[in-house]
């Protein structure tokens, strides 16, 4: 599945969008634990959100692929 | 959405007028905004200028959340958000909250709410450019 990654979270990962294996991925918490494996300079982040359908999901919550999915670093509007 | 709340997010430079225009109501007495500039000055260096990057869709979708809220919450008749995204120079405009409302005290609370919430939960983030280089805010690896 793809992942957007905003702010901070390009930088550290290098990409707009990544793509991670779904097979394992169930729920926020397992896509989380696959991004912080596949991409560990994440861990310089003391937290992020994950965004699923452009709202904010909770570990608990379900992700399958085709889902619009982003990383959501801390942030600092206005 | 509802009629009375506006939510804009723009690359060109916001007008105060133009969102004062989009709250003014002849029932209101009241009327509140909150602008937000780009200053030269953070934790004693120097700002050069900011770059505003934004989940565009979702931003979009939790500005309306907060709106809807504030019309919920507070006796207040309209209310406009506008953010800038992309790149912001010192002394220009970066967000514009206006809010009208029959009396004034829903007015100030609605929009010191609003400005609250959004940089609690809204998907933009600020890239401050310094003399000394460039860093996003809030969380500096």
């Amino acid at each position: 599945m793809d992942v957007l990654c905003f702010g901070i979270a390009r930088d550290l990962t290098g990409h707009r969008s990544v793509s991670i294996d779904s097979d394992d991925i169930h729920t926020v918490a397992d896509l989380r634990k696959a991004l912080d494996t596949s991409f560990p300079e994440l861990g310089r982040l003391s937290v992020y959100m994950i965004a699923v359908n452009e709202s904010y999901a909770l570990d608990s919550d379900q992700v399958k692929e085709g889902d619009e999915i982003a990383i959501i670093p801390p942030v600092s509007g206005g | 959405m509802n009629k009375h709340l506006h939510i804009h997010i723009s690359d060109h430079k916001l007008s105060i007028d133009e969102a004062y225009a989009s709250v003014l109501d002849e029932s209101c007495g009241g009327n509140c905004l909150f602008i937000g500039t780009a200053r030269n000055h953070n934790k004693g260096e120097r700002v050069t200028h900011l770059d505003f990057e934004t989940y565009e869709s979702m931003a979009i979708k939790e500005l309306e959340k907060i709106a809807q809220r504030c019309l919920e919450q507070f006796d207040i008749k309209k209310l406009r958000i506008d953010h800038r995204k992309g790149e912001v120079g010192l002394t220009d405009i970066a967000v514009i909250i206006a809010v009208s409302a029959t009396h004034r005290k829903a007015a100030f609370e609605a929009c010191e709410y609003a400005i609250d919430e959004l940089k609690k939960s809204v998907p933009i983030w600020k890239k401050e450019y310094l003399e000394s280089g460039a860093h996003w805010v809030s969380d500096r690896p």
